[in-house]
């Protein structure tokens, strides 16, 4: 039986071996493997980068207090970027599948439409869900937009369910059951940690803190992509110095707090669209700085 | 000679719901080339699977025919030197040309003739623009910003004219006689012939005819016991190269969840069949596989468990919703913002209670508008959102609330199309037209009226449902009290009156026309109208009269005579005139109290009088007492007889 790591192994190492840098998960809350700067700051500008990293992704509004044995709070995301993506793109993902030990011939796969698009991060792409004896375990997209601008390159991004793999490997219908390593149950390893975040997003987060958190992330992100020296006079070095990466980092504190406040309820549904609108403003305002410095750090 | 033709557009997964609309606009490009370029074609036919769009004629030619044209040089009786420079400049010898005789005189003329191209040439010319011409709702994309665009990205291209490949390329991709096998089942790269073609697909997994699949769909599930729905056969179809139903299994304990529910789940959410047994659901599901077969039982295996999943997910939010009635939920939906300027579902819910109140609805449908939205604040309506008021309906009844009310919550939302049932209950009609009508007169009042083809409310169908609850459910509400005053609801309702009896109940235009100028604010009797007309209309009075009146209205439009005086028998001419006025007299009489159809047959009967008079009787006579008390018949009998329909929107062949 593949166990919970050793899937996560093999697929890093197939993605390893077709030329993938892989990265390790980003150190800040985020809502899908997307939001990491390796994927929606990668897929800007014409520099081709494949890379591969797992992603554990935070949903506040997901959480079932551990509960309920599909949904979790935060779960585990193998994310996939090619950059461009290859004419032979689906036959590699289907290698991927046969290389965690999926027969293809002895099960049913399908692609079903399903396209992409993140208001928050003004970013879209077309594709599929698919779907594997009626169980939806990638995501697959070919991303057109981000950040609010035309992608050069068409990247293919390819978002696996870690935990939905592995519980259909190993045919457990509780994620909790899963063997993470023979011995070691998923539960053992992450039960803690879904309740009592549920019991914090759900019941005892303060609303007026994280109110006052979104503001203090949302200040220093629109002070950092305000002050950002766009002048054509400024040295391509002195933009390359500037600190972008940071102030995405606020953007991404946003986005996180903004559900996190949604998921308790917080947010009015005429709010939610506002709330949302800001944050998008502080996405398109960073990607369009960071292309800008990008184009810049060429010239050097 | 000529040759069969075969194109293969392959893709990645076309969205199922696209392919037969670009089917259909492939076929019709193709059909537009071979007119332009002059060749021939038949049994020009397009087939699909998810991975290929196809294209297939039989009798093209080699190349288009020969075309040969005269241009014509100097006259005849022109110097030497202008016939040589003629000559020289279509590209050959003066020995060459001929005399023509033309109706100005003889000219020297030159037979030019143009041989046809080849068809093969033409093909690979035109097949790339032909291509990205397919629209498609949504494209994408792939080799680069500037790339082409098309549904997905475009794998590889099989074009074979005869033996022949038609070439050319497409987003980096080259033509070629080569295609592509199931993907899990079939080989990568086959080659193939026009003859060999679907041969080889069959060979490799992948079955090309879509009437095959479905076929093949139907009868499997039926065989296993599934209920086929239609929609869902159609997305299988076009989901699957090689489909093949399987049975599974799920707990009857699941059984005891609402059968809308888990016909939801089973058919929305993961494309299976439900099975019934004896008029109920039955635990079992069908689903189609796009495999030939599933010897180990794992894809069985494999669906029975996510079933299991979501129907255990659905389970937990029945329960946990359980824990909060509905009446409970009312302050909640305070919070949930209905329209930004129209304020909240709690505002809009004392406005449907008002509403339904003034409709004439009783205690229960009252007691359904005030619960009808509390529902959009359950778990199991965010999760399953298609499933709003059903949801609410159920918890409802579950809540111990009179089963009026609940019955009224559960189908507030019909008709949810032209082909759905408007509700069953009179309070569920009230509730339904009473939301709607909330809706509308809402849009309406800031702006939000559909333009065009936005209509982001769905306010036509909000719209086409206030009509069709008033007609089916023979509501006589007044449509324009409806409208709450507001002029462009009022003509948007009056549209789609007019569009329900024209397109969906198939009256006559102008028997719509002249139904609906006698009047549209009391629908169940324009229904009367309309059908007493259309039974009268084949009679053999009726047209005639119809153009009479016609005539009528023209006559008192030029004499600019709007207002009747009474009539005075003693200004009638005798004849022909006193004979219509006591014919009118007589039918006026008659007809009243009489239902629609035998009072327009009464009125049909005065035909004979009417063209007597007409025959006979100048109406613009010189004694202007006279004209003005013969205009005041016509125009009474006019008026009179126009209260079911205005005969003069008939169309007529008189």
């Amino acid at each position: 039986m593949t166990s919970y790591q050793e899937l996560i192994f093999k697929l890093k190492q197939y993605w390893s071996d077709r030329g993938c840098v892989i990265q390790e998960p980003y150190d800040l809350e985020v809502g899908a493997g997307t939001m990491a700067p390796e994927t929606f700051l990668r897929v800007l500008g014409p520099e081709p980068y494949r890379v591969a990293y797992v992603q554990p992704s935070r949903r506040p509004a997901d959480g079932r207090y551990g509960d309920n044995p599909n949904r979790l709070y935060k779960h585990q995301q193998l994310q996939v970027i090619l950059k461009p993506s290859p004419a032979d793109v689906i036959e590699q993902y289907l290698g991927s599948l046969e290389a965690i030990g999926i027969d293809l011939r002895k099960h049913d796969l399908k692609f079903e439409e399903d396209n992409w698009e993140s208001p928050t991060l003004g970013a879209w792409g077309v594709g599929w869900q698919v779907m594997l004896d009626g169980l939806e375990i990638t995501q697959f997209t070919y991303f057109q937009q981000c950040g609010g601008i035309d992608l050069e390159l068409i990247p293919a991004e390819l978002t696996y369910g870690l935990e939905r793999l592995a519980a259909f490997l190993q045919v457990r219908d509780s994620v909790y059951d899963i063997e993470w390593t023979p011995g070691v149950r998923y539960a053992a390893v992450r039960y803690l940690d879904e309740l009592q975040y549920s019991v914090y997003n759900f019941e005892l987060a303060d609303v007026p803190t994280l109110w006052q958190l979104f503001e203090i992330h949302e200040r220093e992100a629109q002070r950092l992509i305000d002050r950002y020296p766009r002048a054509p006079e400024t040295a391509a070095a002195a933009k390359r110095r500037y600190p972008l990466l940071p102030a995405y980092d606020h953007v991404l504190k946003c986005s996180h707090l903004f559900n996190t406040l949604d998921a308790r309820g917080a947010i009015s549904v005429t709010e939610r669209v506002g709330v949302i609108g800001r944050v998008r403003k502080l996405a398109l305002g960073l990607a369009q700085a960071w292309m800008h410095q990008q184009e810049a750090a060429a010239a050097l | 000679m000529s040759l069969p033709f075969l194109l293969e557009i392959g893709t990645e997964e076309i969205p199922d719901w696209m392919i037969p609309g670009a089917l259909e606009h492939l076929r019709s490009l193709f059909l537009e080339l071979l007119e332009r370029q002059g060749l021939a074609g038949e049994n020009v036919g397009v087939d699909a699977t998810p991975r290929r769009l196809v294209l297939r004629a039989a009798g093209l030619p080699e190349r288009q025919a020969d075309a040969e044209e005269l241009v014509l040089g100097p006259p005849q009786a022109a110097p030497p030197a202008a016939v040589e420079g003629f000559a020289r400049k279509q590209g050959v010898a003066a020995a060459a040309l001929t005399v023509q005789q033309t109706p100005k005189g003889a000219y020297w003329g030159y037979r030019k003739k143009t041989p046809g191209r080849p068809a093969r040439a033409i093909l690979a010319e035109a097949l790339p623009g032909l291509i990205l011409r397919i629209s498609f709702p949504k494209t994408m994309v792939w080799t680069g910003k500037n790339g082409p665009r098309f549904i997905r990205p475009i794998r590889w291209l099989l074009a074979l004219l005869g033996d022949e490949v038609v070439p050319f390329e497409v987003g980096g991709v080259r033509s070629g006689n080569r295609t592509q096998g199931h993907r899990r089942l079939g080989r990568p790269d086959l080659e193939v012939t026009c003859a060999s073609y679907e041969a080889v697909l069959r060979a490799n997994a992948v079955c090309l005819p879509a009437g095959e699949r479905r076929a093949k769909i139907r009868a499997e599930a039926e065989a296993l016991g599934a209920v086929v729905d239609p929609g869902l056969l159609e997305t299988l179809v076009y989901l699957t190269e090689c489909p093949t139903a399987i049975r599974g299994d799920f707990d009857p304990a699941y059984l005891t969840l609402p059968r809308e529910v888990l016909v939801t789940v089973m058919k929305h959410h993961q494309k299976y069949f439900a099975v019934e047994r004896d008029g109920g659901l039955a635990p079992h599901f069908v689903a189609v596989m796009n495999a030939a077969a599933d010897p180990e039982g794992l894809v069985k295996r494999g669906n029975e468990r996510v079933l299991r999943a979501r129907f255990n997910d659905a389970r937990f939010f029945w329960e946990t919703d359980q824990k909060k009635p509905l009446a409970a939920r009312l302050p909640d939906l305070g919070h949930v913002t209905f329209q930004a300027k129209l304020g909240s579902y709690l505002e809009k819910t004392g406005r449907l209670m008002e509403l339904a109140r003034a409709l004439g609805g009783d205690s229960h449908a009252v007691r359904a508008a005030e619960l009808c939205k509390c529902d959009l604040t359950t778990e199991l309506v965010k999760e399953f959102t298609e499933l709003q008021g059903v949801i609410g309906g159920l918890y409802a009844r579950a809540q111990g609330e009179p089963e009026e009310v609940a019955q009224a919550i559960y189908e507030h939302y019909r008709p949810l199309s032209m082909e759905d049932a408007i509700p069953a209950t009179r309070a569920g009609q009230v509730v339904a037209l009473a939301d709607k009508v909330d809706t509308l007169r809402g849009c309406f009042a800031i702006g939000l009226a559909p333009t065009g083809s936005r209509d982001p409310f769905a306010l036509r169908r909000a719209a086409q449902g206030v009509v069709r609850i008033l007609v089916e459910g023979k509501l006589s509400l007044p449509v324009r009290e409806l409208a709450g005053g507001n002029a462009e609801l009022a003509d948007f309702l009056r549209d789609r009156i007019r569009y329900y009896f024209r397109e969906v109940r198939g009256f006559r235009y102008d028997e719509v026309n002249a139904a609906l100028a006698a009047g549209w604010d009391d629908l169940p009797d324009l229904e009367a109208r309309l059908v007493a007309l259309q039974a009268v209309r084949p009679t053999e009075n009726f047209e005639p009269l119809a153009a009479s009146f016609k005539r009528i209205q023209n006559i008192l439009k030029q004499a600019q005579f709007a207002e009747p005086l009474p009539i005075d028998p003693g200004l009638l001419e005798a004849g022909p005139e006193a004979e219509l006025f006591a014919d009118y007299e007589r039918v006026r009489a008659a007809a009243r109290g009489l239902g629609y159809r035998a009072a327009l047959e009464t009125i049909a009967s005065l035909r004979p009088r009417v063209d007597a008079f007409f025959a006979k009787v100048l109406v613009n006579t010189p004694d202007p007492d006279v004209r003005r008390n013969r205009l005041s018949l016509l125009r009474s009998i006019l008026t009179e007889f126009s209260t079911i329909a205005d005969f003069s929107e008939i169309v007529t062949n008189f």
